[in-house]
């Protein structure tokens, strides 16, 4: 099986993160970069799929700037077999609308039966691109999964919903995103870093996929921000320090506040 | 004056509390027209009504409601090509966004998520206010292409009444969805009379500081005492003390509720990335430098197991009365 897991790096998300003046992007240069965290859950369920199918094959595939390149050696060193990376200067500041054109371009060009995403990346946390790039691709969206079985051709999910959970049924080729807690992802061995360092990773320019450049970057974006400034601090509030009578003050508080 | 498709979302016939939520925040645009996909309209109507839907379009056609996602979104298309609305509201739920998403690609529109206010432009195009980055940056942004699609997160804004005629109106799909993937079981999670999670009007989480799953129990207690939703930190569902699902923050749910009790929680960013704009923040702690407690309303530094059960008492007595 050809399973492509789609992977975004993205800043810490314990760094301070901003938005850069200039254009109201996120300033991604001057932070260190880490796989999305909920992408590298999407790694290892690619992987044990590939386990359970033998002569599969998972590769990674990230749109980013140079320095995502780290970022995809760190799934190479936990087991993918090889990665694209789609590289272009005009990508930058892609909205949901081109980032998910942009990969199902790539996507229909080295071909997949089976694409897994993270069910949404920390910094943009839109929580939209399993459900675009199944649209674009035309295969069933198959999203928000806790559990994965594959039987052949036939793929069966349970897929999280706000009150609980859902059964779904679906044939490959699919799009599937996971959610936090599908499996706990494996570290990478030494023998595995090592052996990433001569797994192939393959580049592309807008080029080289066929994409549209007026479709992407921010030029191409179907969104824009119109303005932003850091959130205002709240204003401080009471704080009270327990002398045996905390929880009635609370109560006093909630019940100036009309909640009791 | 232009239409707004509103998304209902609803339960077993009962309107959900973030659809009458959109329906206001429609009415500041033009008017509202309510989607309702699957059974129950006849019953929703009167609340849909209440809350001032111009119409109700129904589409109850398992064709739409058996399949994840895709013919939603095929139906939503299908209603901009036919009535020009001027705007899409969808409910910030994972559900509700993939279908925004979706829809975005059908109809080459530019689609904004997770908005926490909605107002109208310099000319009068929809302005969405949007908290990122864990709540540290505010962002006004806006749709530049086709029409505009925003997934508003629930609890937003206050549903006012306004009384509209909500006229019944049937749809069909047209076409196939043939590559859809099927819902063959839904099951629904035993929450007890608990409030959902994202919809809650109060949310009460617990920390590492409740010690154990069984130390946990108490801020059931304590939800139970309010009408509450519980939630939890990550580190309570790493530990297992409580379900997963439960998770507020980075990686998990992000809930803005009118009021959020921190209990036992420090207030990492990535928690504070999924309760910072909740309308008021009471934190218990018993540390002093928490961060949470640069956030919070009202704050009680001292053990949570001792605050408490006197909050609980003072809370029932206030019920007797």
């Amino acid at each position: 099986m050809n399973i492509v897991v789609c992977m975004k790096q993205v800043p810490d998300t314990a760094s301070e993160r901003q938005l850069k003046a200039a254009d109201s992007t996120l300033d991604r240069a001057s932070l260190d970069g880490v796989v999305n965290e909920l992408d590298e859950y999407a790694v290892e369920e690619a992987l044990r799929i590939a386990e359970a199918n033998p002569g599969s094959a998972v590769t990674v595939l990230s749109m980013g700037p140079e320095k995502a390149g780290e970022s995809i050696r760190k799934e190479l060193a936990r087991g993918a077999d090889k990665a694209v990376h789609l590289q272009d200067d005009v990508l930058a500041g892609s909205d949901a609308l081109g980032t998910s054109y942009a990969l199902a371009k790539v996507l229909e060009q080295i071909g997949f039966d089976l694409v897994i995403c993270g069910s949404e990346s920390t910094d943009a946390r839109m929580g939209v691109m399993a459900a675009m790039l199944a649209e674009r691709l035309g295969v069933a969206q198959v999203s928000l999964a806790s559990k994965v079985d594959i039987s052949g051709t036939s793929l069966t999910v349970r897929r999280v919903s706000d009150d609980g959970y859902h059964t779904v049924e679906a044939s490959l080729p699919a799009v599937i995103s996971v959610v936090e807690k599908i499996n706990e992802p494996r570290y990478p061995s030494f023998k595995g870093i090592m052996a990433a360092k001569k797994k192939p990773v393959t580049t592309m320019s807008l080029a080289d996929a066929g994409i549209d450049a007026s479709l992407v970057g921010l030029a191409g974006a179907g969104t824009e921000v119109a303005d932003f400034e850091k959130t205002p601090p709240r204003q401080a509030g009471t704080i009270v320090k327990d002398e045996g009578d905390g929880g009635s003050k609370a109560a006093e508080y909630l019940a100036s506040r009309k909640f009791i | 004056m232009p239409e707004v498709l509103v998304l209902a979302e609803h339960e077993r016939g009962e309107v959900k509390k973030v659809t009458a939520e959109l329906i206001t925040l429609a009415r500041r645009f033009g008017e509202a027209s309510v989607v309702w996909t699957g059974a129950g309209a006849d019953e929703g109507r009167a609340r849909l009504a209440e809350f001032g839907a111009a119409r109700v379009y129904v589409a109850d056609d398992p064709a739409v409601t058996d399949f994840v996602v895709a013919p939603v979104a095929a139906l939503l298309a299908q209603l901009i090509a036919e009535k020009t609305p001027s705007l899409v509201l969808i409910a910030g739920t994972g559900q509700g966004k993939e279908i925004a998403g979706r829809l975005a690609v059908k109809a080459d529109s530019g689609v904004l998520t997770d908005a926490v206010d909605l107002v109208p432009g310099a000319s009068g195009e929809p302005v969405a206010e949007q908290s990122v980055f864990g709540g540290s940056t505010v962002v006004h942004s806006r749709v530049k292409r086709g029409t505009p699609i925003v997934a508003v997160r629930p609890n937003a804004v206050s549903a006012v009444a306004e009384a509209g005629s909500a006229e019944l109106v049937p749809v069909s799909l047209d076409g196939e969805s043939a590559s859809a993937a099927r819902i063959t079981e839904r099951v629904v999670a035993e929450r007890g009379e608990r409030p959902e999670l994202t919809e809650a009007s109060i949310v009460v989480s617990g920390g590492r500081g409740t010690g154990s799953a069984e130390g946990f129990g108490i801020i059931e207690q304590l939800a139970d005492a309010l009408g509450a939703a519980v939630g939890a930190s990550r580190a309570v569902t790493d530990a297992g003390w409580y379900p997963h699902q439960f998770q507020v923050g980075q990686t998990g749910k992000t809930v803005s509720p009118q009021l959020y009790m921190a209990i036992g929680i420090s207030g990492a960013i990535q928690h504070r990335a999924g309760m910072q704009t909740s309308k008021t923040i009471i934190a218990v702690n018993k540390d002093p430098e928490a961060p949470i407690f640069e956030l919070a309303d009202f704050g009680v530094v001292g053990d949570l197991f001792k605050v408490l059960p006197q909050l609980m008492e003072e809370i029932g007595k206030r019920k007797d009365l």
